[in-house]
């Protein structure tokens, strides 16, 4: 009798986290078909599920713009970001897990506040100084934005992995002889590796979905796919089948990253709410 | 080996004074235990020692020299960790290694020590697994072996066996003491097991509240606690402590005292206890005997059978509660009326401040000491 409920209950969940999963993914899913349809397919309504598949969109975006210019970007200002934050976050997130003063729990609430503040608010400071620092519509702009903006998540992150590993090991290391240098490379990094390597991917995601900066501050020499997207957005919400096909084009890569990478992704997210 | 000095060694934590001035001077291959309860400080001391917490003041010299500011690497000691502290991502061969490494050492060295110390430790064929494929006491070893391969001056121990189970604890605890003998090494070593302490140490150093509370042999501590502190926390089951009042001295060197329910003459000097002073009777459960002439009544509450020896709970007249350590053939059972003997000889008394009265006489054990 119990068995029997158990397995109704298990039932249930799994119907439901399909349900909840396929409700997600269908916006992406009907981006990827409409890429496929004809322009006047992509606007009939009712939606046609049925339809002749057609790569004329994916032709007509390849012959309008660079798409590898825009992809190049994104990879090099995404890999960058990710890279310089990583290399400023690990001594923060080190100093505050192992060397905490008394206002480190305050910092640390402090760096993260600044990520509730509207990025906009900040558009007209920020975009006077790119243009006096001559960053405007350049890569290094952009990486130092994406790298500074990532920087409480990442330090966060880091924090909480390295809290994880026990002390007593970073001191045995201390007594075989490790400078800190040594003590943080050869014995800290080894051990929070799972956790550098899932903070290095959440970074990437967001700079690589970063929308605001990107549109605001390139035009077109240091633009990423996100300005590459909105491009093929038209206000009267016409071509719908180019811009899916643009958007398609511009999110597969992360997304089949994502998919890779997704076991690290999911320990790294969940790393200490079990034993 | 190296000799290690402490010199009224104190250390102040957020304004509070954790350790309060410990002297101590360790000589060469001596094993010296720390121990005492939760919190005393003995574990901050060894960090101290081992240069992984700051010394607020005082000297600490290793070989004569003075250390304070040195890092722990250049003290020339080794730390074993209550929690092994095995780097994980490495296998058992790079544990050791890793010292040695760093210290620039040459491989075909380093190849060399290691062999010679996984070979005392009977570690050759776990060389190339990573701690966590390893068992408690596994592990336990190669922590050690990754002190030793060092050839540190001093070695110091913090708590290294409480993770494992009684019986491997057991164990460990000969091997560690065989091990002793076999590196003649300045050891420090702490517990809050007064087993191991008594069982191990060429001297303990008994620590409360951050301060020294006795030094000495372990049975020493044990026939001559120099208070109250000492004589309650080593010896299990503990000494038995009984409010009394000082009777008389008698003029041959022993001093009568009377409890509520009884009466004893023990051979101590009189201090500077006056008749009628207030004092504390101490007795340890093993000398009470079990006497049918005995003076001494009480009613056997819970008798404790542990095979050897059996441990009868006892309520004296007045309502004190009293342990008698007897043969493990004992048959009194709960509520059976028992006459005891307490041994004078053995008796210890302490005055109102706690601390022991000098004896007049000395153990057999302890002639000389």
């Amino acid at each position: 009798m119990a068995r029997t409920s158990t397995r109704l209950r298990h039932a249930a969940i799994t119907v439901l986290a399909w349900g909840i999963a396929l409700w997600m993914f269908f916006p992406i899913l009907w981006m990827f078909l409409t890429g496929f349809k004809s322009e006047p397919d992509a606007l009939s309504t009712p939606p046609h599920f049925l339809f002749h598949p057609t790569l004329s969109s994916y032709q007509d975006v390849f012959a309008r713009e660079n798409y590898w210019h825009f992809a190049t970007n994104s990879v090099v200002i995404s890999v960058m970001a990710t890279l310089v934050a990583l290399l400023v976050s690990i001594p923060a997130a080190y100093a505050m897990a192992f060397l905490p003063g008394p206002r480190t729990r305050m910092t640390l609430l402090w760096m993260l506040s600044t990520r509730m503040l509207p990025s906009v608010g900040v558009l007209v400071p920020i975009y006077l100084l790119a243009r006096a620092t001559g960053l405007l519509d350049s890569r290094t702009g952009l990486i130092v934005i994406y790298m500074l903006t990532n920087l409480p998540i990442t330090v966060w992150m880091l924090y909480t992995f390295f809290r994880e590993v026990p002390v007593a090991i970073l001191e045995a290391g201390r007594m075989d002889g490790a400078t800190r240098w040594q003590e943080v490379t050869q014995v800290l990094m080894p051990l929070a590796l799972p956790g550098i390597a899932s903070t290095g991917l959440l970074s990437l995601i967001l700079c690589w979905n970063e929308t605001f900066w990107s549109l605001n501050l390139t035009s077109s020499i240091a633009a990423p796919l996100t300005t590459f997207i909105a491009s093929f957005s038209s206000p009267e919400g016409l071509f719908f089948a180019k811009l899916s096909a643009a958007s398609t084009l511009a999110v597969a890569p992360i997304m089949v990253f994502g998919w890779v990478s997704q076991k690290q992704l999911v320990r790294g997210l969940t790393f200490g709410a079990v034993k | 080996m190296a000799t290690v000095e402490l010199r009224n060694l104190r250390k102040t934590y957020l304004h509070e004074e954790i350790i309060k001035g410990v002297s101590l001077a360790i000589a060469e291959r001596e094993f010296i235990v720390f121990v005492g309860p939760s919190g005393c400080g003995k574990s901050t001391l060894l960090r101290m020692i081992a240069g992984l917490e700051d010394i607020s003041a005082g000297d600490l010299l290793i070989d004569g020299q003075r250390v304070n500011d040195t890092e722990p690497a250049r003290r020339g000691v080794a730390m074993v960790f209550q929690s092994y502290a095995l780097y994980p991502h490495m296998n058992v061969y790079r544990n050791m290694e890793f010292s040695l490494r760093l210290a620039g050492m040459p491989e075909a060295e380093r190849r060399q020590r290691i062999g010679d110390v996984a070979r005392i430790l009977q570690l050759d064929p776990y060389l190339d697994h990573k701690p966590g494929q390893l068992s408690g006491g596994q592990r336990q070893r190669v922590a050690i072996g990754r002190a030793i391969v060092r050839n540190p001056r001093v070695f110091l121990f913090d708590e290294p066996l409480s993770n494992l189970d009684a019986a491997l604890r057991g164990q460990m605890r000969v091997e560690l003491a065989s091990l002793h003998r076999r590196l003649d090494a300045t050891t420090i070593y702490v517990t809050h097991d007064q087993v191991e302490a008594m069982t191990m140490a060429d001297r303990i150093v008994v620590l409360d509240k951050g301060v020294v509370e006795q030094i000495g042999t372990p049975l020493e501590l044990y026939h001559r606690p120099r208070n109250l502190f000492v004589a309650r926390f080593m010896g299990s089951p503990p000494m038995n402590l009984l409010p009394a009042t000082i009777n008389a001295h008698d003029p041959d060197g022993t001093m009568q005292v009377r409890t509520e329910t009884l009466s004893v003459s023990i051979p101590t000097q009189q201090g500077g206890l006056e008749v009628g002073a207030p004092a504390t009777l101490g007795i340890r459960p093993e000398h009470i005997r079990i006497d049918p002439q005995g003076a001494v009544q009480g009613m056997v509450e819970v008798s404790e059978r542990l095979g050897a020896v059996t441990l009868l709970h006892v309520r004296l007249p007045d309502g004190q509660m009293i342990v008698v350590q007897t043969g493990g053939d004992n048959t009194d059972s709960a509520d059976t009326p028992i006459c005891m003997t307490f041994e004078e000889e053995h008796c210890h008394l302490f005055d109102a401040d706690g601390m022991a009265l000098a004896r007049s006489t000395d153990h057999p054990l302890l002639a000389g000491a």
